[in-house]
């Protein structure tokens, strides 16, 4: 289960953010080697990113990201990166789904006052986001039961694995 | 209440009585891979440990997103795929067999199926009647594995479609229409639920035109009734029994309901660098370009490569322009060498690729170079898409891509033709 209280510093993205600026497609060859790959997360966005991201680290963007593929590999690479949770105003539906099934919570809110190095700290049991630099205070919108389970379970193979059998 | 098309299927197949907001289990009809996200669902499906498939034939494997390989890594993971499908018995579509939408619309998709795909373009199915939608490999490998998944039933929107096209106006030109309208995620999690009278005198390929690109909006499905066009197009198939007459409720609720007037369409474009970002032919006519792509599970079809032939015939590209072509299947590929139009296109000096996704991911085949523009038949244009961040995809139909290829600029296929 991901820790109830996350903290970390919000990196700062637009609109339409797409999968192909999370893992452009031209990385395909590898994809079976994914420590390599993720070298690469959100390259076409912000090439810098890589290098300045920490463990803990929030990416906050504007509406529809992660539209396009269906390729996991673009959470997991986000994931992996150590990005501890991802707020938007809105969040693309696989993209979504991907994320959740991965362990990684995409939060959705309204993300237009939170700049770019701000402090965040995020309560995931009291659906709040506190922006620590400018004390302001945002609700995130509730997800589905199952997805709260999944999440819970640390993704979806876990949950599969443990309950063998999806509950409603 | 009635129920819309997307809320009777799910119905059907979860043996609950799903309404829009729902979530329910629902049995899967064909859960499938491709070669790019088969390697990680495979992995995935490995770790659940009772995990056998819960039914190979309805589970497929397809190589065809970088085929034929164009590295050693991509080589392995086609491999990989291969000996996993020689391991459980599912089916296996080799490289050069196809885009897997094609081969799911011509071999298996029906009216009321369920099905899921590791790709985002599996909604292209809904052209044929199924409640067809992408997920990423988690849940493709637990739906393989158990035969059914989880959905929120989704809300739908209604749109209708009346009135004939002009003559070089399609369903392309359509649906870039509707996404602009839209926005690219203004049906974020709903299902395009498609008619009127333009909608039954289309043909099944251009319903999986349409279909393919509600993704594009950020929707769940792009759904069309079922109808005597389809019950044609599986009996061709020789697929007859999959037919079954699924239309919705008169009283059926409906969260939007949209209008368009098929005449008063032009032929439309997708500039660069998103879908919605849409714009008529005719504004941006002369902008040079480099590329010109037809193919795609949104346009690689026969009725497509007809449309490039008619306005290539008996002439040459632009010197400056080069121009792929990629049929989206075996099956397109040898008829449309039977009937003549790859002759024709080869003589105007395009070159042919094996059936496949070929240049549209920018894996290979095709990748452009720095500042260079491409007009392709595909769904995507974002940033990157092909290849190389600093180069630009305008998206358009066949006529207008080869209109644009006979010029070397962007072109109005009223006006060459």
């Amino acid at each position: 289960m991901p820790e109830a209280i996350l903290r970390g510093k919000a990196f700062k993205f637009g609109d339409n953010i797409s999968t192909d600026h999370i893992i452009p497609g031209k990385y395909a060859e590898l994809r079976s080697d994914l420590p390599e790959l993720a070298k690469h997360v959100m390259e076409d966005a912000d090439p810098e990113f890589v290098n300045k991201v920490k463990p803990g680290d929030f990416i906050v963007a504007g509406k529809n990201f992660g539209l396009g593929s269906s390729r996991e590999h673009a959470a997991l690479v986000i994931k992996m990166a150590g990005v501890s949770a991802i707020l938007a105003k809105s969040a693309a539906r696989i993209f979504f789904r991907n994320a959740i099934n991965q362990g990684l919570p995409v939060l959705i809110c309204d993300t237009e006052k939170i700049d770019a190095g701000d402090e965040l700290e995020v309560n995931l049991s009291e659906s709040l986001v506190t922006d620590l630099t400018k004390n302001i205070k945002l609700n995130f919108g509730k997800i589905p039961k199952v997805m709260v389970d999944i999440l819970n379970e640390g993704g979806l193979i876990p949950y599969i694995e443990k309950h063998h059998d999806f509950e409603l | 209440m009635g129920k819309t098309l997307s809320e009777k299927i799910l119905s059907d197949k979860s043996g609950t009585d799903a309404r829009a907001g729902d979530i329910v289990i629902a049995r899967v009809d064909l859960a499938f891979v491709q070669d790019t996200t088969g390697p990680l669902t495979i992995r995935q499906f490995k770790e659940i440990k009772r995990g056998t498939l819960a039914s190979p034939q309805q589970t497929a494997v397809f190589l065809d997103h970088a085929i034929p390989s164009p590295s050693r890594q991509l080589s392995n993971d086609q491999q990989f795929l291969r000996r996993f499908a020689e391991d459980t018995g599912c089916q296996l579509f080799e490289g050069g067999s196809g885009i897997c939408h094609q081969i799911v619309a011509e071999k298996f998709a029906g009216p009321g199926d369920v099905i899921v795909g590791a790709d985002s373009h599996t909604v292209t199915a809904g052209g044929l009647g199924a409640f067809a939608t992408g997920m990423g490999s988690s849940d493709i490998a637990v739906a393989m594995a158990l035969g059914k998944t989880w959905f929120r039933v989704p809300e739908s929107f209604k749109i209708s479609v009346n009135g004939r096209f002009q003559k070089w106006v399609g369903a392309k030109d359509l649906v870039l229409h509707l996404i602009g309208v839209l926005g690219a995620d203004g049906a974020t999690y709903k299902a395009l639920e498609f008619n009127g009278s333009t909608v039954s005198s289309m043909t099944v390929p251009q319903r999986l035109t349409i279909a393919n690109m509600a993704v594009e909006a950020g929707a769940k499905v792009g759904i069309f009734p079922s109808d005597n066009v389809t019950k044609k197009f599986l009996t061709a198939q020789g697929r007859g029994h999959k037919y079954k007459a699924l239309r919705p409720d008169a009283d059926a609720e409906y969260e939007r309901s949209i209008i368009l007037n098929a005449s008063e369409l032009e032929p439309m474009i997708a500039m660069p660098h998103t879908v919605s970002n849409v714009t008529t032919v005719k504004m941006i006519a002369g902008t040079k370009i480099d590329q010109v792509f037809i193919g795609t599970c949104t346009n690689g079809r026969l009725e497509d490569l007809a449309a490039a032939a008619a306005i290539l015939k008996r002439k040459k590209l632009d010197p400056k322009v080069r121009l792929i072509v990629a049929p989206a299947s075996q099956d397109v590929l040898s008829k449309a060498m039977r009937i003549g139009y790859i002759q024709i296109l080869v003589k105007a000096g395009a070159m042919i690729l094996p059936p496949g996704c070929a240049a549209c991911l920018g894996v290979h085949q095709g990748v452009l170079g720095d500042s260079e523009a491409c007009i392709s038949t595909a769904n995507r244009n974002f940033k990157g898409r092909m290849g190389n961040p600093d180069a630009s995809i305008y998206l358009a139909s066949a006529a207008t891509a080869a209109a644009s290829a006979l010029t070397g600029q962007i072109t109005d296929p009223r006006e060459v033709a």
